[in-house]
């Protein structure tokens, strides 16, 4: 098939990028950052708290770990419910044993069927941000405007409702977001999201929202999901990241080490010891601040 | 279309004539960092998609925007503090979105060969004039930007047709990395011209390593480290290359680079690497065979 004569016509063909959702920088020409306690690297855990329905949503896309026997898939949805129900658990143990807090990206239909989790959650010192409705709550082109304002202000309002605290952070399902997602976000009153995972430290939008950037190359579903590889190949390859983080820190100020969990991943039984082996590792490091996600972009904020 | 491309005679790996690097090296390494821009909104092209989601696919977009930002520094860095130049595979418009990303190459002393306008504007079904003005464009853009001429041809995203080797070696470019049949380079049938084909590698690509093997960094980093000894042993006999072909947001990612690193250190540190470039390959490589 031949190609029209406009396939080589760039209109973005410009200085900077070929969209204004962002302006660009390179990080070692930014100013420094300076954690606090003298602390160089951040370590943000994040772990996804999700509900799949048993029937699953296709609009406008299936989320990854959703069901796919034909129904009733029986075998996904319990053991994704096991990470809920057991994952967690261990999860909040490890954190409570090294002495560290973290975000939970939450589904809102968890604050409505667990509220009992969502207490422990927060009465351990962790931090809620919301993660749309339930894992049928996907955001992309193509899903009307009105329904991704909608399902934005649902999932808000349920957290809210159930923690007594409007998140001030957003996690989109897959990181997927349409033309309209960064100004519904600002519209809705959030302060930060976690879907770009262009950068190292936090970034600002042209809208005004703040990037927090969720690197999901570091994450279990990629590294342990995706690409096979054993829990404690997961872990030596995060000891690796926060090593080569700490050393370029000292000539070029603050880095940032973001750790995306998921309970019905990292939280199996011969997996645990890994992440509890890691957190060991990485709280021992004198660099290392850990901290949730809006704590890491409050003092970022109030450094520009 | 043609059952068998004719791209060149078959040869082979035994009985062949010496080659020899400068220097007695046995085999010649080169780094090919991919510079690329990938646009978030690109026109379809009918045989290939751009992005897997709909438009913004924002991980696809952003992962990639991560070498803009971050990752290409942390790479270039690793690779100057160990003497390796770069061979840039460039998605030329990259001189106008962040000019600072090539300059920053340039000043380095690296060479610039085409790789496309953009990493998302595909030869698939391009008639000869339209090809003709990809290439037209990538020697200008590149030339105004870094005052350097170009002479290799990489594909966009690896996507050719049937008159893209004899077009390029046309305009008088020395080499193609688009073909994978050989670790020494060789002739390219042309209509006119001559051109070389130089070892680039899908199989040790970080691409490739990390995405279609599933290699942890330091299984990658092992990789290499195997690529280069049997490469470098085998060139004893008649001189052999490694290309070791990078993206930066694949391989400047925090756990990825200080693998990487070690694998440059390794390879530095043995005087059997001819460590440099494609064109100075290519040219070691004519003076030879004639």
């Amino acid at each position: 098939m031949s190609l029209p004569d406009t396939y080589l016509t760039y209109s973005k063909r410009r200085h900077g990028y070929d969209h204004d959702l962002y302006s660009w920088s390179s990080i070692f020409d930014r100013a420094p950052v300076r954690w606090p306690e003298g602390r160089s690297v951040a370590v943000w855990l994040c772990v996804s708290l999700e509900h799949f329905p048993l029937v699953p949503g296709d609009t406008p896309f299936r989320a990854p770990g959703h069901m796919q026997t034909p129904y009733p898939d029986y075998r996904h949805y319990t053991a994704r419910d096991y990470g809920n129900r057991v994952g967690v658990y261990r999860l909040l143990d490890a954190f409570a044993a090294a002495g560290v807090t973290a975000s939970f990206a939450t589904n809102a239909a968890l604050a409505e069927r667990v509220p009992e989790l969502i207490r422990d959650v927060l009465s351990a010192g962790h931090e809620i941000v919301a993660h749309s409705t339930d894992m049928n709550g996907t955001i992309a082109t193509g899903l009307p405007i009105e329904k991704e304002r909608a399902l934005i202000a649902h999932s808000l309002e349920t957290l809210e409702g159930a923690t007594g605290a409007r998140p001030t952070g957003w996690l989109s399902i897959a990181r997927s977001q349409s033309w309209h997602t960064l100004d519904l976000l600002k519209e809705a009153g959030l302060e930060y999201c976690c879907d770009w995972v262009n950068d190292e430290l936090p970034y600002r939008f042209i809208n005004g929202l703040i990037a927090l950037p969720l690197n999901h190359e570091l994450s279990d579903r990629q590294i342990v999901a995706t690409q096979q590889q054993s829990a404690d190949s997961w872990a030596e390859q995060l000891e690796d990241g926060f090593g080569w983080l700490a050393a370029e820190a000292q000539a070029h100020g603050g880095r940032m080490l973001p750790i995306h969990l998921t309970p019905y991943i990292m939280g199996l039984p011969y997996r645990i010891g890994a992440v509890e082996r890691l957190l060991a590792n990485l709280t021992a490091r004198p660099e290392a601040w850990f901290a949730p996600g809006g704590a890491i972009v409050r003092s970022w904020e109030a450094q520009q | 279309m043609k059952a068998d491309p004719e791209l060149y005679p078959y040869s082979p790996y035994r009985g062949r004539p010496l080659l020899r690097w400068p220097g007695g090296k046995t085999v010649a390494v080169w780094v090919a960092p991919n510079l690329e821009y990938y646009e978030v909104d690109p026109p379809l092209n009918p045989h290939r998609k751009s992005w897997t989601k709909p438009h913004p696919d924002v991980v696809g977009f952003s992962h990639r925007d991560h070498s803009n930002r971050v990752s290409h520094w942390r790479m270039a860095d690793a690779m100057t503090r160990h003497g390796f130049p770069g061979s840039v595979s460039l998605s030329v418009a990259l001189c106008q979105h962040h000019p600072e990303v090539v300059a920053d190459a340039n000043a380095r002393g690296w060479e610039f060969f085409s790789h496309g306008i953009y990493n998302t504007r595909y030869a698939y079904g391009m008639s000869e004039a339209q090809e003709r003005a990809i290439i037209e464009d990538s020697i200008t853009t590149v030339r105004a930007a870094t005052g350097q001429t170009i002479r290799g041809w990489l594909a966009p995203a690896l996507t050719h047709t049937e008159q893209t080797l004899d077009l390029i070696a046309e305009y008088g470019l020395t080499y193609t990395c688009d073909l994978y049949h050989d670790d020494q380079p060789t002739e390219v049938r042309t209509a006119s011209g001559r051109l070389i084909s130089m070892p680039y590698s899908l199989e040790v690509n970080d691409h490739y390593g990390f995405f279609v093997y599933n290699m942890s960094p330091r299984a990658y980093a092992d990789a290499l480290i195997r690529q280069f000894e049997r490469l470098a042993d085998e060139g004893a006999r008649s001189g052999t290359v490694m290309c070791i072909p990078l993206h930066a947001y694949l391989i400047g990612q925090p756990h990825r680079i200080g693998p990487f690193e070690r694998v440059l250190e390794h390879i530095a540190a043995d005087d059997r690497a001819w460590i440099t470039t494609a064109g100075a390959i290519a040219d070691a490589y004519t003076e030879q065979v004639g």
